[in-house]
């Protein structure tokens, strides 16, 4: 993949009439939705829609489960990521996830993000990266005085910004989160909202979140999910729209019903 | 139906809106009959009466508060709760309309009216119709008739029109009525501006329907630009 952080692409992530397979199971019907660089583009939708299954095929994350399949394309930065020539790894290099669960190496603080560069072939200043990766997540100042200690020994919060640390060290382009507050706290969660609108600045966020006043507070834009078909059990992309519109006055009448509370 | 105590209680809040509303277009009409009767007694009473319909208001604010900060209102939801925050203050302000034709009442004192009120309880009586005709277009959510109310301004500017250039003649006549002019004036005046509210109420219902804010194009702009300059 041609590497172009200065891309012209509005669209840092495009999808065109993408499904998802799980073996002859489609979980995720025709979607076709943006995902415009520097901002903070929220999927939200009722559980068992497909939401993370979407946000893992931005990354051919779904690819480590077996059986699983896409049909239509997912475009990066222009390029068809699905094509043939090209490598799954570069694109999970480029394109970062934070999970659910904090999933910190067993390590210490300082490794879980020096080890990290290293295997992606880091040669520079490990101090600063370390360093600089940890205040852009924002826990520089809670841990510099402990970068030995190991990574689980912090709280779930904190490991989760250590986790975003770690994904932010080696540059990527593109950040997914699935869930990444749902295991925390409010202050916690707030925190991460925080950094969220921090690192936008220099990176593009999709987040999956179950909880809507999250989307509403974070996010620029708002993919709602629904299952398109009953029978099927198959989810797609309802309404794409500014965060804004989508809390005040969305189009969908189903989209509406989920917001306020009516269906879900 | 996942929101059932949630939607008891917004249209409990509607209802609300509306008790405020009879008690507003009460102390209007009152206001005017006290006017025209120069019954004192009357006009004191509206006076404390006021009170009510502020407290009223505060009532309705604060049930609104609670609901937005407990229940994070969204969409359909958020517009109407955020409206009804304007529209009781639109209303509060009407009573207070209604209160400021009371004092003009006490404030004339053995006075006797400049002349018989006629032209001045018709607008009392448009602009209530009006306002009730909202409110119903509130509740019911009908953009039809919360569009068509306005025009209905045309007529209240009218006859305030009328009622100036009437009571000026007065003055032209024998300067000293010149205060007593005046104090009607005032009540048009008042009258006048409660037709204008009612215009922003017709506003909130459509923003509540449609989630677009439109400004009803008022008539009461053509009105002062046909004015000519008087030197």
């Amino acid at each position: 993949m041609a590497t172009n952080n200065n891309s012209n692409h509005k669209y840092v992530i495009e999808t065109r009439d993408l499904d998802i397979f799980y073996g002859s199971f489609k979980a995720v019907t025709g979607v076709n939705m943006n995902v415009e660089r520097h901002k903070i583009t929220a999927i939200i939708g009722p559980s068992g829609c497909g939401k993370s299954t979407l946000l893992r095929a931005f990354n051919r994350m779904n690819e480590l489960y077996a059986g699983t399949s896409i049909q239509g394309q997912v475009m990066f930065e222009g390029e068809d990521i699905y094509a043939p020539q090209v490598d799954p790894v570069e694109v999970r290099y480029r394109i970062g996830m934070v999970f659910q669960k904090p999933n910190p190496f067993p390590k210490s603080i300082y490794e879980n993000i020096a080890w990290t560069a290293r295997i992606h072939g880091y040669k520079g200043n490990m101090n600063e990266l370390v360093e600089n990766s940890l205040r852009q997540a924002a826990l520089w100042d809670e841990v510099k005085d402990k970068l030995h200690q190991s990574g689980l020994s912090l709280s779930g919060g904190q490991q989760q910004r250590l986790c975003i640390a770690r994904a932010i060290s080696i540059k990527p382009e593109v950040i997914l989160m699935d869930e990444p507050a749902s295991a925390l706290d409010p202050i916690a969660t707030l925190k991460i909202e925080e950094l969220m609108q921090e690192i936008k600045k220099s990176y593009t966020i999709v987040i999956v979140t179950h909880n809507m006043q999250q989307a509403a507070r974070a996010s620029d834009y708002t993919a709602m999910m629904m299952l398109a078909d009953r029978q099927a059990r198959s989810g797609t992309v309802i309404e794409f729209d500014e965060t804004n519109r989508i809390f005040t006055n969305p189009k969908d009448k189903r989209t509406e019903d989920y917001v306020t509370g009516r269906f879900g | 139906m996942l929101r059932k105590t949630f939607e008891n209680e917004i249209q409990q809040v509607k209802d609300d809106v509306l008790v405020l509303g009879s008690m507003v277009e009460k102390a209007i009409l009152d206001s005017v009959e006290a006017l025209k009767k120069r019954d004192i007694k009357a006009s004191e009473r509206l006076i404390r009466e006021d009170k009510e319909i502020n407290k009223k208001r505060f009532e309705i604010e604060n049930k609104l508060m609670v609901l937005i900060a407990t229940q994070q209102p969204m969409a359909h939801d958020l517009r109407l709760l955020a409206s009804c925050m304007e529209i009781i203050s639109e209303l509060e302000r009407m009573g207070d309309y209604a209160k400021g034709i009371a004092n003009i009442n006490l404030r004339m004192g053995d006075m006797p009216l400049l002349k018989p009120l006629i032209d001045v309880p018709r607008m009392a009586r448009i602009g209530v119709d009006m306002l009730h005709e909202a409110l119903t277009a509130f509740v019911n959510e009908d953009i039809e008739i919360a569009k068509s109310i306005p025009v209905k301004d045309d007529e209240v500017d009218a006859l305030y029109n009328q009622v100036y250039r009437e009571l000026m003649t007065f003055v032209i006549q024998d300067p000293k009525t010149i205060e007593r002019a005046n104090w009607l004036l005032w009540v048009a005046h008042n009258l006048e501006r409660v037709a204008d509210r009612v215009t922003n109420i017709c506003e909130r219902t459509i923003f509540i329907a449609t989630g677009e804010m439109e400004e009803i194009k008022s008539t009461d702009d053509e009105f002062w630009q046909q004015q000519p300059h008087q030197n």
